[in-house]
């Protein structure tokens, strides 16, 4: 979804030179990669450190390690104290925060431009000289049951997400939640912690990425100078855990506090792996956009609008991961009508489009959208080290970003309604369902009964 | 749920954004003027992208609900792109994908914005900005059309009465406004009364000229924006400025406690404390920085998350409104530790109400809230955002460049000052839900 290219010729040439050259790219003795983007629009600059390990790599019974692993990134080395870290960031009039995904962890730090280098001693220093105490992490371990507790277990929506990653998937880790489950993390210990940031914190598995008001030249001293004394280290094997086929529809019915039903449809579909030869994530994400990328696409127009058979409709797919891909499609009935009325006529939507197909105008549209969007992302330095971030952890080089772009706007109708016949297929489907309950636990007056 | 679900599927997010209860930027040179039909303009040239934003704020929030109709504010603005002119819905959504173009906004207690992101090239940009006039002029208010929102409406408003954290915020705002209409909430029973006569009555008094603030951002000339923004106004009723309610007073101080199955109980404690453009502003949001604005380093994260483990978030901010806004601290823990949680709250508050922050803190907050001033107008869309509240609340034009001396001049006694007289122990006001 990124068009450097088109941009920079059609609506802003005085871009081109910057895009043949930005972003720089350096890897220190260490194996730690530094990647560059000069943006010179604001005096100030993104520092993000990512680290290959997300809860995928974790194991039964220690879920939730990487997470609270993150956690405990805050919690000091030999030489910056416990919550030292959080201090001197905001004293230099910055920002930080981090996040651990399935796939990945990382670390930010947005600064005035000056500060920089500061940051970097920081994140340098906490990339291998980490404390894991037992006496804060005991105290962490509360704050992130707190976590879950708000994020997971009260939501809803969430618990029917969590529940239905765990039947989708069955051998591939992408069946447990990042945040862990609520008993692993009752059972984890400092030395859990710790093993894990011993494991998997070394500088040839991170990359940095800086994004700003910076020359590159002086950033790549810069990282030679903090990253660049860190020791690498070989890292265990991976092995590959791959799902294995799915041969039928699996359903999981999940039940809270909550007025209204949800649904959610989710199919096993591809994620790419290779950015030349691979067509049908392509076709996949352009299938997306004309089912939902406006407030006129399919979904809206048809089931909230017209049909009102849903209050609100949603198509979720991401076309990079390092795991396995899923599409998910999602909604709320409307009042009077059932999970099954719903579920048939998204069905009914991706009948209409395996049998007709999709139209010109429908492909232009999306197309068009993809080109904006690719301008606005400009307007946020943070944005453009996310994304090459998110590239890289799937495996795929960000260099190739304009690629995709390319390969995305070149889609056709054709394309699209052929991933719409190879992956919307009840053999690879999974349903969650969501059945609100009252909140003081004695019945609701009788409603529309929902069957499935 | 969409965003919600990606979140979930690609990212934790770890630790919890900071609340800014302000924002202010320097170094942006803001023109304004008065357009020949009333409206108040303010417009930054920004070339380095070839981008637009545009956004249209009209003194036509909830505020301005009338007696016994809570939530046309809401379903008025909401309704308002659904249908304009000779566009219908599907036309107006179809047309701004065609350019690339997004329509946003929402209406909160004060403000209905109505904000358009385009690409500045003439023809992508004129085709936006003729949307965004024919939504603001013309809105149709199609009976059917109506009759839909407020269905879903109600439903969304039936699902959060249902979720601790929204009848929390509901019954804290109910508390501490008992008589302004702060203090009103839309209910299923208000919304579903509402006809599309009440959203076109609400639309022709408040969306007027010289209820408007228009604020421009981006990839045009001054000439350029005078054009645009009278285009948008001129079509618009002369109208007259909203009259304002009287100002909220503080109510005595009370517990609320609400019964809920969740696992957290979630707390909310504060008071109507301060409005738009108060000199009290500035004191307040230096002191607070190190009560428990300060992100990970205020002393509630302190003593609340890192020393006992209590919460995952602990936060206190004041939000300053077109009239009394509320000071507020909240947190979430769970349930059957709820009272310990909220007395180190309450101690940590009553210590620094007594004292103020040490020379230390005051320093420490200053360096954060001074420093990080380039990082709040690095984007347009944060320019925008900081430029509209300006014009809107009508805060002097030199606000920015005077928002890094305003918090330099704090002094430990300011904060304490202010804070006495705008956060008294006897008024404070505490919400739980789901505490054991």
């Amino acid at each position: 979804m990124r068009i450097r290219h088109l941009i920079a010729v059609l609506v802003a040439p005085w871009l081109l030179t910057a895009a043949l050259a930005n972003p720089f790219e350096m890897t220190l003795k260490n194996g730690l990669r530094v990647i560059v983007k000069e943006d010179r629009r604001a005096p100030t600059v993104a520092q993000m450190v990512w680290y290959r390990i997300g809860s995928m790599d974790e194991v039964d019974g220690a879920s939730g390690v990487a997470h609270v692993l993150e956690h405990m990134m805050f919690k000091g080395t030999p030489s910056v104290g416990p919550g030292e870290f959080n201090k001197l960031v905001a004293a230099a009039g910055g920002r930080d925060n981090a996040f651990t995904s399935r796939d990945y962890t990382a670390y930010f730090q947005q600064v005035p431009k000056e500060k920089l280098a500061e940051m970097m001693r920081l994140e340098a220093d906490r990339m291998r000289h980490l404390n894991v105490d037992p006496k804060e992490f005991a105290q962490e371990i509360k704050v992130v049951m707190e976590e879950r507790r708000m994020r997971t277990d009260d939501n809803p929506q969430s618990k029917l997400f969590e529940q239905m990653n765990a039947v989708a998937f069955q051998a591939h880790p992408y069946r447990r939640p990042i945040i862990g489950w609520m008993n692993d993390l009752e059972t984890m210990t400092a030395t859990d912690a710790k093993a894990w940031y011993d494991t998997w914190y070394v500088p040839n598995n991170a990359y940095v990425i800086i994004v700003g008001d910076v020359d590159h030249k002086e950033v790549f001293a810069l990282a030679e100078k903090y990253y660049g004394a860190l020791e690498g280290r070989p890292l265990p094997v991976r092995k590959p855990q791959v799902e294995p086929a799915q041969d039928g529809t699996r359903r999981v019915n999940v039940k809270a506090p909550a007025e209204l039903p949800v649904l959610i449809m989710g199919y096993k579909a591809p994620v790419l792996r290779d950015i030349e030869k691979d067509s049908d994530p392509y076709a996949l994400q352009m299938l997306a956009a004309i089912l939902d990328g406006h407030d006129a696409a399919r979904f809206n127009k048809k089931l909230v609008r017209e049909d009102k058979v849903a209050l609100s409709v949603n198509i979720d797919y991401d076309d990079t991961a390092r795991g396995p891909g899923m599409i998910y499609l999602s909604g709320t009935p409307s009042e009077g009508k059932t999970v099954a009325d719903l579920e048939s006529a998204l069905r009914a939507e991706i009948a209409r489009i395996q049998k007709e197909g999709v139209s010109e105008p429908e492909l232009k549209r999306a197309r068009a959208q993809l080109v904006a969007a690719e301008v606005y992302k400009l307007d946020s330095m943070f944005g453009q080290a996310m994304e090459i971030g998110q590239i890289e952890s799937a495996g795929l080089p960000y260099q190739k970003l304009d690629r995709m772009l390319d390969k995305l706007q070149k889609v056709t109708a054709a394309e699209v309604q052929a991933v719409a016949k190879k992956y919307f297929t009840d053999d690879t489907l999974t349903i969650g369902i969501l059945e609100p309950q009252p909140l003081d636990g004695k019945p609701r007056r009788p409603s529309v009964a929902s069957r499935h | 749920m969409k965003n919600a679900m990606k979140k979930l599927l690609t990212a934790t997010v770890a630790l919890f954004a900071l609340v800014t209860a302000q924002s202010a930027l320097a170094g942006v040179k803001i023109e304004h003027w008065v357009s020949p039909t009333g409206a108040r303009v303010y417009f930054v040239e920004s070339r380095v992208l070839p981008m637009l934003d545009v956004q249209v704020d009209f003194a036509a929030g909830s505020m301005f609900d009338p007696p016994g109709k809570s939530g046309t504010a809401a379903l008025t603005r909401s309704t308002l792109d659904l249908g304009a002119g000779t566009r219908d819905e599907t036309a107006i959504a179809e047309q701004l994908a065609d350019i690339g173009a997004t329509l946003g906004g929402g209406a909160d207690t004060d403000r209905a914005s109505v904000a358009v992101r385009t690409l500045s090239a003439p023809e992508k940009r004129n085709t936006a900005i003729d949307i965004l006039r024919n939504v603001l002029q013309a809105p149709r208010y199609d009976a059917a059309i109506v009759e839909r929102e407020r269905a879903r409406t109600v439903a969304s408003l039936k699902e959060a009465l249902t979720r601790p954290d929204a009848i929390g915020g509901r019954a804290f705002w109910s508390a501490l406004y008992p008589v302004h209409p702060y203090g009103r909430q839309a209910t299923p029973e208000s919304v579903a009364a509402l006809t599309r006569d009440d959203l076109a009555a609400h639309h022709a008094r408040y969306y007027t000229a010289a209820n408007a603030s228009i604020t421009l951002v981006g990839d045009i000339s001054r000439a350029e924006a005078e054009k645009i923004a009278e285009s948008l106004a001129a079509g618009l009723p002369a109208g007259s400025a909203a009259s304002l309610p009287v100002s909220p007073v503080v109510p005595a101080g009370s517990t609320v406690k609400l019964a809920h199955p969740a696992s957290q109980a979630h707390v909310l404690i504060g008071l109507p404390a301060i409005e738009r453009g108060n000199p009290d502003f500035f004191p307040l949001l230096v002191g607070n920085y190190t009560l428990g604005g300060g992100g990970f380093v205020s002393r509630l994260m302190k003593e609340v998350r890192d020393a006992r483990g209590y919460a995952y978030s602990v936060y206190s901010y004041f939000a300053p409104l077109k009239q009394t806004g509320p000071f507020q601290i909240g947190l979430q823990t769970k349930r059957s530790q709820a009272n310990d949680a909220i007395k180190v709250t309450r101690d940590v508050l009553a210590g620094f109400l007594k004292d103020g922050p040490s020379a230390e803190e005051l320093a420490a907050a200053k360096a954060n809230l001074t420093g990080s001033f380039p990082l709040r107008l690095d984007s347009n869309k944060k320019i925008l955002d900081n430029v509209s509240v300006i014009g809107f609340y009508g805060l002097p034009l030199d606000y920015l460049d005077r928002y890094q001396a305003n918090v330099q001049a704090v002094t430990v006694d300011a904060v304490k000052q202010a804070f006495s007289r705008r956060v008294r122990p006897e008024n404070l006001i505490t919400v739980t839900v789901a505490a054991d």
